[in-house]
This record gives C-alpha cells, structure tokens and sequence, in this order.
C-alpha cells in the first residue's frame, strides 16, 4: 500500500501501550452496554473483537474514540490519558475509525472527501485559499485515492457509489494523515468475496507500526487478519487470547462461532 | 468491480477537468460573462429608477440573503438572524459616523465607521452564531430568530444609541475624490462592486479547505469529528464569515436609505430574506441573488398590477406568498432547481452531454 509509510511522527515505543483501557463502563440509562472492560493494546498489534450483536462492540469503538464518552473508566492512548478528550483531540492524535455504516459525505466527491480526512488531521482547517496544483495533501489525497483503488471514480459524488466502492472510501478516509491505530467497525460488511479478498490484502499490507482492531463477524476475515482476539459478551470481555485458540474454546463455540460453523 | 487491482480504466479526462477543481471553474461559462457584461453596462440601459430601486435594491438584499445561503447551503444551519447583523452593522455606521441625531452620532469620517460597522456587527454575528451553533435544525431557526426579535424590540425601547422608533436619519454617505459615492450611477457601481466581491469570496471559499469542511459538517458533523475536526469550531467561524458578508449588505443598505429604524430590522423582513434564499435556491451563491431579483420586481409593480385588476394594493404580498409557494412546491431547490431540471432535459434531448 502507498499510504503514508514515511516513519510515524511519534515515537512508537515511547510508551507501552498503544490502547489501555481500565475499567470501562458505559451505561445508557440503566442499561450497561458495557461493564468494566480492560483491555491493553500494545503498538502495532492487530486483533479482532469478536461478539454477537450487542455484545457491545461499536459502544466500545465510540467509547474510544469519543463520539460518547464512557461513563467511567479511564483510557489511555499511547500513555496519554483521553478519556475527557472531544473526538477531534483523539483523531489528531492519531487514532482513526471506520464506521459500521458508511459514515461518508454522499454530496461530496469521492476526492473532496479524501481531501477533507487529509485536511482533519494536518494544519489549515480553517483556510480560506483553495489548494494550488502542488498542494502536499492534494498529492497525499491523489495517493490515498490510488491506494485504495478508487482512482476511476475519483471526481463522482459519493452518493453515485457502490456500496463496495463506499466501504473502500470509508476505509482510505480512517488512513489519512500518520494513523498510528485503527478501530475498524465491520469493514467486509456487504462486500463480495473479490472485496473480502481485496479488504484482507489492504488489512495486511498496512505498515507495521500501524496497529488495529477489528469488528468483524466474517471468521474467515477477521482471522487472518489478527494476532490476537478478544471475546465480548453482553458488554463484558468473556475471553482473550490466540485466534486458534479462541476459535477452539467449545465456551466460544457454543456462544459464538457455534450458529455459523456447526 | 472497481475494487479489483488491474481493471482500472482511466476516464480518459482530459488534464485541464483535473485543474480547473483547482481554479476557477465559474469562469468557463460564457452565461457568467453575458451576466457581468449586462450589469456592468446597467447605468447605460436603465433608468435611475430601475438602476436603485430594482438592480442595487436586489444587489444589497440579494447579499444579505447570500450569508444566509452560505450558512444553510454549505453549512447547514438556517440562521433567521442575517438581517439583523445587516441591520445591526447599519445602526453603527450610523451611531459612528454622521447623522441629524448629533446626540446619537459620534460623527466619525466614513472611512472609520464603515470599518467599526462592519467588525462589530462580525462580532455580533459570531456571538449569536455561538449561542446557535449549541443547536441544529428548527431549534437553530428559533434561537437565532429570538435574537432578531429581541433586536427588534431593542432597538424600538432604546433611545440613548438606537433612536427608539424612529431611528436615525438623514445618515452621511461617502463623498470623496470629488465624487458623492451615494448619488445613482457610483451607488450602483459601489453595490455592484460589494455583492460581486461577497458573490464569488463564497463560491470561491466553497472550494477552499474552509469551504469543503462546512459541507462535510452539514453532511455528517459526528464522521468530521471523527476525521479530526472541531465541528463547533468550524460552524462559529462559518457564523463570523457570514456575517462579515451580511454585515456589508447592511452597509450598503444604510447607504441607500440614508436612514435606519426598527422598521427595517423587524422579525418580517428577517423573513424575507429567508424567502429570498430559498425561493433563489441555497445551492448555489447566484440563487440568493435570483431571489432578490424576484422579490423585488414583486414588490415594486405587484402592487400596481392588483390595483389594474381592482384589488387592493398593498396585498402585494399575497402575490410574493403564492410564488413562495409555487416554486417551493415544484422545486425544493428554489429557481435554481428548476432552471438545473430543465437544462438536464435539455441536455437528454440533446444528445445528452452531462453537466453538473
């Protein structure tokens, strides 16, 4: 891939951890969509979060990234303490997310959209000049463009996508900038198996200080894409370990893996 | 699949589509030519009359309503209070600069009010917009119209600086390198001169990094958190260009009158200008401009024709009400939309070369 392999503006090994989240809790009401979770991360690592439908999954992307923040607990990115950090604090940190549903700018063209994910992350959000012709990021979005294999349909509306296309989009704006960790949310959700190939492909040739984690239900995506796997139940960690491992314990079967894989 | 690595097929557009997202696009159309042509040579064509009472009347309204369709099209967020920075930004210039209320006026030179005026009203915008910027949808249309509302009646009670309801008059103009700025044909150019400058900053700026992140907000504000924006941020300084824009609207206006009271800062003509925007359409700069266009030309012989046809005149408004309705209901998009369908017709029929 030819995103930004350039070495990461932070220094990797710095801290220990890339993710470090301590008793997290988020409760929606009386409901607890999740119950002190922890869970350590460490830089450039790459593991999947597996877990039925409101296990609590996207609550714990969302907790992490801010779009709400957990109720209590404490998280740590890179050693830094984030927890009362807005999103765009976190982002610019470099953590990214993709969204379940493509959270995209469908008025926009696919271009104008690697643009702005481009612009997030560096200085001049608020300039008022139009990019000239040698513009660095208008060259870093043309890339990310390429990258993900979007170059054909770079000057359409979003809205005018595929929804394979859309996904692929979704993908290229969590890699803008230097990311040093990513949550992707479903990212084989509705692709064909071509595009499961081609997800893995883009998965497992990001550069290897670029750590992940991944929510993902297609097994035959999710694990040969991690290192490592954490079980979530009912917004409790149920299980954490290998993916063999993982996708051998008969407790996950029968929870789990058991509807799909008899 | 476009997914698919070796498929790929270049579009085979030619280099210049490739720049002109980087330049200026807007000039490639000789419509935009015809259109500066025809106003620049107004003063040559049209009466004294049509040259104020319709072209700069529709240049100044059609400016204030653009702030309006700045903040709605790119951003958004319908603010009902551009008005009333315009008319906020023609009270300072009156209570700066010179006027028959000398214990109201300062009496400053032009050139000192103007500026004052228009930072001020800026500053006034930005706050309210922080106050709007807290809501969205039709909580934002109520905030900022209570603080147009409130202006109003402000400016009706208060007699120290407003001139309660009366206002101020007989306000000074600019008269300088032997020219007075405010008599018909300079007064056309100044209005011409100030909307084309508001007219192609926002076409200009909706292309800018500024411009793209307000359209990203207004499509999806919690993915441009998620992509490193301050959203907020963001939407106040849409606010403070917005109301640098209408705040020179206001300028122009005062200008025009010579005069300003809480009857040109009512709740009703906050209205209009939202009746302009749309009925031009909030998608593109020129849509405001269309609005005014229109909006004035009822407002000025609407009248006259429903006295031939034996009605009363001053139900010119039933007339802007029912055209309001027409176009809303068979274009959401205002003129623009439908002027935009029938060239996508045409377009079909014609062999159909796209255009967007």
């Amino acid at each position: 891939m030819a995103i930004d392999s350039a070495a990461p503006r932070y220094s990797a090994v710095a801290a220990g951890a890339a993710l470090e989240l301590r008793g997290v809790t988020r409760l929606f009401g009386a409901l607890a969509a999740l119950t002190d979770i922890t869970i350590t991360v460490r830089p450039g690592e790459r593991r999947a979060v597996l877990g039925s439908n409101g296990a609590g999954k996207t609550t714990l992307f969302n907790c992490v990234t801010g779009d709400f923040p957990p109720s209590s607990g404490t998280i740590r990115f890179f050693g830094e303490d984030i927890t009362h950090f807005p999103p765009y604090e976190r982002i610019r940190r470099g953590l990214r997310r993709t969204y379940q549903i493509s959270a995209l700018f469908p008025s926009l063209t696919v271009r104008d959209n690697v643009y702005l994910a481009c612009r997030g992350v560096s200085r001049g959000r608020f300039s008022l000049l139009r990019p000239g012709t040698n513009d660095a990021l208008m060259h870093a979005t043309e890339q990310l463009i390429q990258a993900v294999h979007l170059t054909p349909v770079r000057e359409q509306l979003v809205a005018e996508l595929a929804h394979g296309q859309q996904r692929q989009l979704e993908i290229a704006l969590a890699l803008a900038g230097a990311p040093r960790f990513i949550l992707f949310d479903e990212p084989a959700a509705g692709l064909s198996p071509t595009e499961r190939r081609e997800l893995v492909e883009i998965l497992t040739s990001l550069p290897a200080h670029i750590g992940y984690i991944i929510i993902e239900h297609d097994m035959d995506v999710a694990l040969r894409v991690v290192e490592s796997v954490t079980m979530m139940h009912n917004g409790r960690i149920f299980k954490e370990g290998l993916p063999h491992e993982i996708e051998a314990d008969p407790e996950v079967q029968e929870l789990y893996l058991g509807a799909g894989h008899g | 699949m476009s997914l698919v690595q070796g498929t790929h097929q270049e579009t085979g557009r030619p280099a210049a589509a490739r720049t002109s997202w980087l330049a200026w696009p807007e000039f490639n159309q000789p419509a935009v030519w015809l259109v500066a042509l025809i106003l620049l040579i107004m003063p040559a064509i049209a009466s004294n009359f049509f040259l104020i009472e319709i072209f700069a009347t529709t240049l100044i309204l059609g400016t204030i309503a653009l702030s309006l369709m700045f903040l709605a099209g790119y951003g958004g967020m319908v603010s009902l209070m551009q008005l009333t920075i315009a008319g906020f930004a023609a009270y300072m210039v009156a209570v700066f600069g010179l006027s028959a209320n000398a214990n109201i006026s300062l009496g400053w030179p032009w050139w000192l009010a103007t500026p004052v005026a228009l930072v001020l009203a800026t500053i006034f915008g930005t706050l309210g917009g922080t106050l709007a910027v807290r809501t969205e949808g039709i909580y934002t249309i109520m905030i900022t119209l209570a603080i147009g509302a409130a202006f109003y009646y402000f400016t009706n009670q208060n007699w120290a600086i407003f001139g309660g309801h009366t206002g101020i008059n007989t306000i000074a103009t600019p008269k300088f390198w032997g020219v007075d700025w405010r008599s018909d044909v300079p007064y056309y150019y100044v209005t011409l001169g100030v909307a084309a400058f508001c007219y192609f900053a926002v076409q200009y700026v909706s292309r800018a990094p500024f411009g793209l992140a307000l359209q990203g907000v207004r499509d999806n504000p919690r993915r441009m958190a998620a992509l490193g924006f301050n959203v907020n941020a963001h939407r106040v300084a849409a606010y403070a260009f917005a109301s640098f824009i209408a705040a020179l609207g206001g300028v122009l206006q005062v200008w025009n009158y010579r005069q300003i009271s809480p009857g040109s800062v009512s709740v009703g003509a906050c209205i209009d200008i939202l009746i302009i925007a749309v009925v031009g359409g909030i998608t593109r700069p020129v849509g405001p401009y269309i609005g005014a266009f229109i909006f004035v030309i009822l407002r000025t012989f609407a009248l006259d024709l429903l006295v031939k046809f034996g009605l009363d005149g001053n139900r010119f408004r039933l007339l802007i009400g029912l055209g309001f309705l027409a176009i809303v209901f068979w274009s959401s998009d205002g003129v623009i939309g439908l002027w935009e369908r029938w060239r996508r017709k045409a377009a079909m029929k014609g062999g159909g070369h796209g255009h967007r």
